[in-house]
């Protein structure tokens, strides 16, 4: 940017003249070189700030609400945005009346968002798209009032991402998900808060993501690693997903209608639907409705697609020594209709009994199958060291289609294997 | 205090009169151009005022200076239904070069200028106009830049608008209705949005063959072929291979046709394999010959309340239970399409999308 001195004048003249310098310097937390956003400005002024940003730089807000009015999008790369506090005390940047999709749209490199609150977006929160470097951190994404249909799909979403972190963050509200991370490689979520969305935090078509240390509840679904046809990256893997609290994730599904994620259960701790490479383990994960862990292909989803490149089918698959609580009596939805069928072939009451604790709708990739149809050693679902209420978990194997063909199973014992642990994922 | 750096013009104007301050509005330098006539722009940078282009011999009636060319879009992009003229202006002893299917390739120097108006009355050409923005994309030596200029109440000049502006404005329709809008000027990000079609780097939308390929606005002859005799367009094949888009309302071009070309313009700058929608899969260039891929039977991924409650894109038969008519029939923020640049339904587009798909055969799996 061009150093116009008149403007080195006019600045703290202005800022002065408002009286709130001192207390609330949108700048006091870099020492780097940084443009103040004084509480007050305009769209028009933040979105200059975006533009004229050289990378380096910080762009710093106040502690107070901003009024925004359009979508912002910062194209710069190594640029950092930075609140006074994710709090109701610090930065707030409110989109209720935004006529924008979106609130903020990030397609530079190396950007960092820290220390600040985006309200009540029309459509997703944040969005980093085919960036390289992705960091929030801090940050408190939120849609007021009540979990409601016409909130914002997504909170912090960087979809076709590389090298992602997301830490220390909260989002609540979202109609679809929470935190979700798409198309993306190389992946930390981890520390972070997802209460009163659809889903808490998911994981689609990505490879290498670690998510540890989040507490999820009170989303319908807890934690969702999916794999969904016809996208540029066609099968997510090698996902881990360890100590993380999955708790009471009951509220009803609100998602709109023709959404994926309207299909999981009310209910639901962990889904996995096509997951490949994922390991599941010390996890805490405690009063589920329909089921704690559900694992399935997309072909349980009755959804044509047409993408040769596409598996749809769950594999490789290592989930071991988590605590779950709490008997699932309450299944609902499609898949929770599934689950009720399944218990009953199994002579079970999901009613007094409740569902199993882990259930696979059991559609093996031919693929990779054995000659007795399952799956090889290498490609297993492996299960162990899990507990229901301190005693080992129950398991069922669906063996779908229901009422046509083999009966659904309960016998852990073709589970009963390890597979390497997964490698940490590490942030350049 | 740390090494804060200066603010932006718009952030300082915005503070000062935060802070009731109506002083100190210095004009800041406009940019480096070669004295003289006729159109010229900035190597590097933008001027901050439309006149420095000297694109125009009269500003109010924006007269258009000798050396631009006027053309017409087969297909236009629905802007609100705001009027739009268009101008391309190559330097001197320069030609652009065909090329088939992308935009043609312009020589370093050229301009394309867009000027946006809402007439009074869509009835009555003659009861004036309000002119919004002019834009213009133009190839300097490190790439094509756009910049979006907003005209003045007194039409003296249109200012430059970085960050875009929201235009409160109103007009009477071809039904005699008085229609509100606050017209959206884009900001430069938001240029790319659309310019940035491919793999994000800026390029030219308009001036492709198969758009260029109908008659000029004075009527005088084919515009590419004008272009050729001019000696301002090279390498043109036989005219026989080139493409051209079906009009909107051309009932003599298969409905199918006319509806991927509306599509093509509309959402594929975007909607393309190395485009801002890639994420979505959904693929609406002319060029995609999968129907999965432009959306028959396709599955949302991240639509939230785009879905409408629906569940594939385009259901053969069924356009009330397609997608994509409920993000045309849209105006909320979070569900209509496009995202920027439409406040208001475009009903023509509409109407032909509707009866395309109301025209194709099949069901989706339920």
């Amino acid at each position: 940017m061009r150093l116009l001195p008149w403007l080195v004048l006019l600045v703290p003249l202005a800022t002065a003249a408002c009286g709130d310098d001192g207390d609330n310097n949108p700048c006091s937390r870099t020492s780097g070189p940084c443009t103040a956003i004084p509480v007050g400005a305009t769209t028009e002024a933040i979105q200059t700030a975006f533009i004229n940003a050289q990378p380096g730089d910080t762009i710093g807000f106040g502690a107070g609400t901003y009024v925004i009015d359009r979508d912002l999008s910062l194209t710069v790369d190594n640029v950092t945005l930075a609140g006074a506090g994710s709090g109701s005390d610090g930065t707030i940047l409110s989109f209720a009346t935004s006529t924008g999709a979106q609130g903020i749209l990030i397609t530079g490199d190396q950007s960092r968002v820290e220390h600040l609150g985006v309200e009540d977006t029309p459509g997703d929160a944040i969005k980093w798209e085919g960036s390289a470097g992705v960091v929030a951190s801090d940050v408190r994404v939120e849609w007021l009032g009540p979990p409601k249909a016409d909130n914002g799909a997504y909170g912090l979403y960087p979809v076709q991402c590389q090298d992602v972190l997301i830490d220390t963050s909260k989002v609540r509200g979202a109609s679809d998900a929470g935190i979700y991370v798409g198309q993306s490689d190389n992946i930390i979520v981890r520390n972070n808060v997802a209460e009163e969305n659809v889903a808490g935090i998911e994981i689609e078509n990505s490879t290498r993501a670690d998510v540890y240390g989040n507490l999820s509840t009170h989303n319908t679904g807890g934690l969702l690693v999916f794999s969904l046809p016809g996208l540029q990256v066609h099968n997510g893997a090698g996902t881990r997903v360890y100590d993380n609290q999955i708790l009471d994730n009951n509220t009803p599904n609100f998602a709109p209608a023709g959404n994926i994620v309207g299909l999981v259960p009310t209910g639901t701790g962990i889904a996995l639907l096509a997951g490949h490479q994922v390991e599941i383990f010390d996890n805490d994960i405690a009063n589920h409705k329909s089921i704690h862990i559900g694992i399935v292909g997309y072909n349980i989803t009755m959804r044509p697609f047409t993408d040769t490149m596409y598996n749809p089918y769950s594999d490789s698959l290592y989930i071991h020594d988590n605590r779950l609580v709490g008997k699932s009596l309450e299944p609902s939805g499609p898949l929770g209709f599934l689950l009720i069928m399944g218990m009953q072939e199994l002579g079970r009451d999901p009613a007094t009994a409740g569902v199993s604790a882990i259930v696979w709708d059991g559609d093996v990739d031919p693929a990779k199958a054995d000659g007795n149809g399952d799956l090889m050693s290498q490609y297993a679902i492996c299960i162990k060291g899990n507990s229901l209420d301190g005693q080992p978990a129950d398991f069922a194997n669906l063996r779908v289609p229901l009422g046509n063909g083999p009966t659904p199973t309960t016998d852990l014992a073709p589970h009963d294997c390890t597979l390497p642990a997964l490698p940490a994922v590490t942030l350049p | 205090m740390t090494a804060r750096r200066t603010l932006a013009v718009g952030l300082a104007l915005a503070l000062t009169a935060a802070c009731g301050s109506d002083d100190g509005t210095v004009a800041p330098p406009d940019c480096e151009v070669a004295a003289g006539t006729g159109p010229v722009m900035p190597a590097t940078g933008l001027c901050q005022q439309l006149s420095s282009y000297r694109l125009f011999t009269d500003l109010p009636s924006q007269t258009a200076a000798p050396e631009l060319t006027a053309y017409d879009l087969a297909v236009p992009l629905f802007s609100d239904y705001a009027v739009k003229h268009r101008w391309l202006y190559l330097p001197p002893g320069t030609a652009a070069a065909w090329d088939q299917d992308d935009a043609l390739d312009l020589p370093m120097g050229a301009m394309l200028v867009k000027s946006f108006a809402y007439p009074h009355d869509l009835r009555d050409p003659g009861a004036g106009a309000r002119q919004l923005e002019t834009r213009i994309l133009m190839r300097q030596p490190a790439g094509w830049k756009a910049a979006s200029y907003v005209w003045r109440d007194d039409g003296s000049d249109a200012d430059l608008a970085v960050a875009g502006a929201l235009l409160d404005t109103s007009f009477i329709d071809t039904s005699g209705a008085t229609v509100t809008n606050r017209y959206e000027v884009p900001n430069t990000n938001q240029c790319l949005n659309c310019h940035g079609e491919h793999l994000a780097v800026m390029s030219p939308l308009g001036p492709k063959v198969r758009h260029l390929n109908r008659l000029a606005p004075d009527g005088s002859g084919n515009q590419l072929q004008l272009l050729i005799d001019a000696g301002r367009l090279t390498d043109a094949p036989d005219p026989t291979t080139w493409p051209a888009d079906p009009a909107l309302d051309d009932e003599a071009a298969p409905l199918a046709d006319r509806a991927r070309a509306w599509l093509d313009v509309n959402c594929a700058h975007c909607h393309n394999p190395t485009g801002p929608a890639r994420t979505s899969g959904l693929d609406l260039s002319f060029r995609q010959t999968d129907p999965s891929m432009w959306g028959l039977c396709k599955t949302p991924v991240a639509a939230g309340a785009g879905s409408g409650g629906r569940f594939y894109d385009i259901v053969p038969g069924q356009p009330d239970q397609s997608i994509l008519v409920f993000r045309l029939e849209s105006t909320q923020p979070q569900i209509r399409m496009p995202e920027l640049g439409r406040n208001l339904v475009h009903a023509e587009s509409l109407a032909l999308i509707r009866a395309w798909i109301a025209e194709m055969p099949g069901a989706c799996a339920q």
